[in-house]
């Protein structure tokens, strides 16, 4: 008998289907709504009237006697809530109403039908206060908050007035982006049940550990008091990143009500509940000399918050890392208004930060006459210009290069045809590489199968299936051998999934115990009934990692036909190439690339959660008013990616590629409006009515 | 949603006595009614189901007209052939209406009797003096939304659209509605269903309690006539219009021997621009000409601050779809 080494079994960087996918098609898949309880009630929330004010006075007494109601809570009668630092989720705790739509009381009855019916019978008065929802670039109640998603808000180096004055040619111009709701697919959705003083909660949630902490600190629980099950989750982007009040209003209610009770945000009621990306207002200097090189750098942001909650949409951090300037100055305004508290939304900062400067940099290559893609070229940088530190892997170029290949940039012509006028636009992507610590476990069986678990969750981007394929490679078995087990607390701890760093950081965890039980099981002869167990946590060896600056980028190539007489835009072509580390799973990757990029084209063309000023709220508040791209709006999507080994950042090699996609869409799409009309564009979204004479 | 009765009749005079009470609201496809009976906007006490009761046919008559039953699915009155082959215009705004799955649950009469989708309208906690007369109308107010709003006025309290492309087209080939009542039926041009709702924006058609739209009337078709229907609005599917324009032209050489333009998504119904027709009719088919007489007929709109693209894009689609059809 010949001894043969074995083939080493490869699976990181296979196009494997969904593991989750029959049973997503086919409606087996269970979210958060549909576990079934016995005796459930439903919940369902009333929305404040005003913007600003107090509540007076409540009647519930005509809801209360509807058949089916089982009560009605409110902050005159609701439990008292323990400790958070995020005052959106006190809910009915005090008079006072911050936005208009903030939740002030909730019906519970035997069904949903009945709990909405009843709301309209309930009468609340108020004491209505004067409010303020418009956001401006120098409000005076602007002031510079002390971070920006959890980063420095400022950045100054070197003399930018003295580069500017000096700048053979400058860019001066302001930007705009539009409040744009995420709405997920899935709606904001709990199932609350208690046992005694257990909590369990089935939650649209992107990070189970934190539902549970923040959970149990308002119940006044321990920790180990209650479990949070997010198995399945219809989208997040953001939104779901900490617990809304949804959450907390089921988990009271049933407390109250002593039955499991289910709460599902209406469509209607995410627009002030469930979180936004607010508007923002931009300013771009730019100074560079002849050849377009930049001399000077400023981008200054101001954006808004509510008055429960600080959130800042981190517009500069991203584009401060960008290009070469020897003088720079980056800073954020934050405004406390009468509004729903803004959230993080895919690509948060780095969204609209890009629309801002990646539009100014086409206005700077216009100016200068160098070709946009060149500029860019010209203006990159080995180091983090704003740290100093070095790149582990920094690929923008190869980007731009193999972008424009790909497109066919040095071909491109204007044409016009049955009075559609064609342009193309080009931008920059980034999106940093961020990673958590995270725990895992592994057990091995005696039948030769192993279980993964970890708290880890799938929100839609494949996350289980690209787990599988890394714990298969480590362990050295056929994937049909490894089941993984994610979306629950009482499974080791794991970071939520935001940031893109879910991938990155659980995939680390579970490598590791991957690798630990390879090991184990090589010194061990059988296995016992109950099986072999490992667990790891990552957070030595995130600590110990060098200190450079590290993340993903790339470029966007955008054709576009605007309609001489309607000033219609429709996106013909849309060609992006990034470099994101290492790509676990093409299919899935692809699918993430392709969904941030078709946001990106509603970000460009269509999504403006509309404010009324008057009424202090944001008025198109449903899918037929608040619009994205439809399919026919979305033209072949081309997305490829380069290579990278970048050990640097974890033993796998990911970055991430649940946001870069968005990141530059705008612009490049805003700069080839341009390319088409003449028409420079500064306020998003592009519309008709910005391109269409008298 | 509030508890209600539910009655499905199974004749037209047992529908018409069923529905004349007050508080009583028919409904066909209900693709517009549920969701506004679930956002409580429509409280209705009760519903009475038309669908075993309504036309379903779409016949040729002897003069060439077509009659076209109440209850005939949007998707099925788009893809026949003799709508497809005379009144190109009419498939067009029907499939440029609504989603396939909407168009085949959708009719013919409940088509035209769609609520306005304004913003305000659709929630219960916003003023609105169509929803709830006297409250206010904020889209008239500095920095209201009206964007998508009217550009020609018919009531100094509302100035929210019609939403119906179907009705455009209907309007601009003279459809004809036969309404039942007390075992009568009636016709009426559909231009005429809609009330000038000067004085009560929340009473939208001239429909009486009990009354049903039965079917539509088409004239028969004109040798030599083309027609075409463009909507614009902000997204390539799945919106409802900014401007549309149903168009119709017949030519005796290059003069125009007759045109017919009707606008959707400037005013709370159908915009038929006769002053716009009259001015083209007999005059050589220009550009020049029709941009001229269209720009006269708008001299009469009166937009807001956020609607005033519509006077340009208006004034360039009818241009435009005119230019087509010569």
């Amino acid at each position: 008998m010949s001894i043969q080494a074995p083939e080493r079994l490869s699976f990181i960087g296979r196009d494997i289907e969904r593991v989750d996918a029959r049973l997503k098609v086919t409606g087996r898949a269970t979210y958060a709504y549909e576990y079934p309880a016995e005796h459930v009630a439903y919940a369902y929330g009333i929305g404040a009237a005003v913007a600003r004010g107090r509540i007076t006075g409540i009647d519930s007494s005509a809801a209360q006697g509807v058949e089916g109601v089982i009560a009605v809570l409110d902050h005159t009668g609701a439990p008292r809530l323990g400790e958070t630092n995020n005052r959106e989720l006190l809910v009915f705790q005090s008079d006072r109403v911050s936005y208009r739509g903030q939740l002030i009381a909730a019906v519970i009855a035997e069904s949903f039908e009945t709990a909405r019916d009843a709301s309209q019978l309930v009468s609340v008065s108020y004491e209505q206060d004067e409010h303020d929802v418009v956001l401006t670039e120098d409000h005076p109640a602007s002031f510079r908050p002390e971070h920006v998603a959890y980063r420095v808000p400022e950045v100054s180096v070197g003399d930018v007035e003295t580069a500017l004055a000096q700048a053979e040619i400058t860019v001066d111009q302001a930007y705009a982006t539009a409040a744009a709701h995420h709405m997920a697919l899935e709606p904001h959705a709990s199932l609350a049940i208690w046992e005694e003083d257990q909590l369990t909660v089935f939650e649209s949630s992107q990070y189970a550990y934190e539902a549970r902490d923040v959970i149990a600190k308002l119940f006044a629980l321990g920790p180990e008091q209650v479990r949070v099950i997010n198995g399945y989750v219809g989208g997040g982007f953001g939104s779901k990143g900490s617990p809304r009040p949804q959450m907390v209003i089921a988990a009271m209610a049933s407390r109250v009500v002593g039955r499991p009770v289910k709460m599902a945000l209406t469509r209607q009621q995410m627009f002030p509940v469930s979180g936004y990306r607010g508007p923002t207002v931009q300013r771009v200097r730019l100074g560079a000399n002849r050849d377009g090189e930049l001399t000077a750098f400023e981008h200054r942001a101001a954006a808004q918050t509510s008055r429960l909650h600080d959130f800042a949409e981190p517009c500069t951090t991203g584009t401060r890392t960008m290009y070469a300037a020897a003088n720079r100055f980056d800073t954020h305004r934050l405004t406390r208004l009468d509004v729903p508290t803004p959230s993080f939304c895919r690509g948060p900062g780095e969204a609209p930060g890009f629309f801002a400067v990646e539009s100014a940099l086409d206005e700077l290559a216009i100016a200068s006459g160098v070709d946009p893609v060149e500029l860019r070229i010209r203006n990159d940088t080995t180091r983090d210009p704003s740290t100093g530190h070095e790149y582990s892997t920094r690929n923008l170029v190869a980007c731009l290069e193999e972008g424009a290949r790909i497109y066919g940039w040095s071909r491109r012509r204007n044409q016009e045809a049955e009075g559609w006028r064609t342009g193309h636009g080009v931008a920059s992507s980034m999106y940093p590489t961020y990673q958590m610590p995270s725990r895992a476990a592994i057990v091995a069986y005696p039948d030769g199968t192993f279980a993964v678990r970890l708290a880890a969750v799938d929100i839609g981007t494949g996350s289980r299936t690209a787990l599988l394929q890394i714990a298969a490679e480590q362990l050295q078995v056929p994937l049909a051998r490894v089941n993984v087990e994610i979306g629950d607390t009482s499974l080791p701890y794991a970071v939520g999934a935001f940031a893109s760093l879910g991938t990155a950081s659980w995939g680390h965890a579970v490598h590791l115990a991957g690798r630990e039980m390879r090991q184990l099981l090589e010194g061990t002869d059988t296995i016992p009934p109950e099986g072999l167990r490992v667990e790891v946590d990552t957070a030595e060896e995130i600590q110990a990692r060098p200190a450079k600056a590290n993340a993903a980028f790339g470029a966007q190539f955008a054709q576009v036909s605007v309609r001489r007489h309607t000033g219609e835009v429709r996106v013909d072509r849309l060609v992006g190439v990034f470099a994101a580390g290492r790509i676990v799973n093409p299919r899935t990757t692809r699918s993430q690339l392709i969904g941030g990029m078709t946001w990106g084209i509603s970000m460009a063309l269509l999504e403006e959660t509309a404010l009324d000023p008057n009424l202090g709220e944001y008025v198109t508040s449903d899918l037929a008013s608040f619009h994205f791209a439809s399919c026919a709006d979305i033209p072949r999507i081309e997305a490829s990616w380069i290579e990278e080994d970048d050990a640097d950042i974890n033993p796998v090699g990911v970055k991430g590629v649940g946001e870069i996609g968005i990141v530059g869409t705008a612009a490049a799409i805003a700069n080839a409006v341009f390319d088409a009309t003449g028409v420079r564009v500064r306020s998003l979204p592009v519309r008709l009515d910005d391109l269409l004479g008298d | 949603m509030r508890p209600f009765e539910y009655f499905r009749p199974s004749s037209l005079a047992d529908a018409a006595q069923l529905g004349a009470v007050s508080g009583a609201k028919y409904i066909a496809g209900g693709t517009n009614l549920v969701d506004l009976m679930k956002l409580g906007v429509e409280q209705p006490d009760r519903v009475v189901d038309l669908r075993d009761v309504l036309e379903q046919e779409i016949q040729e008559l002897e003069d060439g007209s077509i009659r076209i039953g109440a209850g005939v699915r949007n998707t099925d009155l788009a893809s026949h052939p003799l709508i497809r082959r005379q009144y190109p215009a009419m498939s067009r705004a029907i499939v440029a209406g609504a989603s396939g799955q909407i168009r085949n649950v959708a009719t013919t009469g409940g088509n035209l009797l769609q609520r306005t989708r304004c913003v305000y309208f659709q929630d219960v906690s916003r003023p609105c003096n169509k929803r709830a007369p006297g409250t206010g109308c904020p889209a008239l107010e500095s920095g209201g939304l009206s964007r998508g709003l009217a550009i020609f006025r018919t009531s100094e309290e509302c100035i929210a659209t019609h939403p119906s492309d179907l009705a455009v087209a209907l309007v601009a080939f003279d459809a004809e509605l036969a309404l039942w009542r007390d075992g009568q039926e009636r016709r009426l041009p559909l231009e005429q269903l809609y009330t000038s709702q000067e004085s009560a924006p929340g009473r939208e058609t001239i429909l009486e309690p009990g009354e049903i739209i039965t079917a539509v009337h088409l004239p028969a078709p004109v040798d030599g006539r083309r027609s075409h229907y463009v909507k614009v609005r902000d997204r390539a599917s799945f919106a409802f219009s900014l401007v549309s324009v149903a168009a119709a032209v017949e030519l005796d050489g290059d003069t125009v021997r007759g045109v017919r333009i009707a606008l959707g998504g400037v005013a709370s119904r159908p915009w038929r621009a006769r002053s716009a027709e009259q001015a083209i009719q007999g005059a050589p088919a220009t550009s020049a000409n029709f941009s001229r007489a269209i720009r006269d007929e708008l001299t009469t709109a009166v937009p807001t601050a956020d609607n005033r693209f519509k006077l340009a894009l208006a004034h360039n689609l009818v241009v435009s779809t005119l230019e087509e059809l010569i």
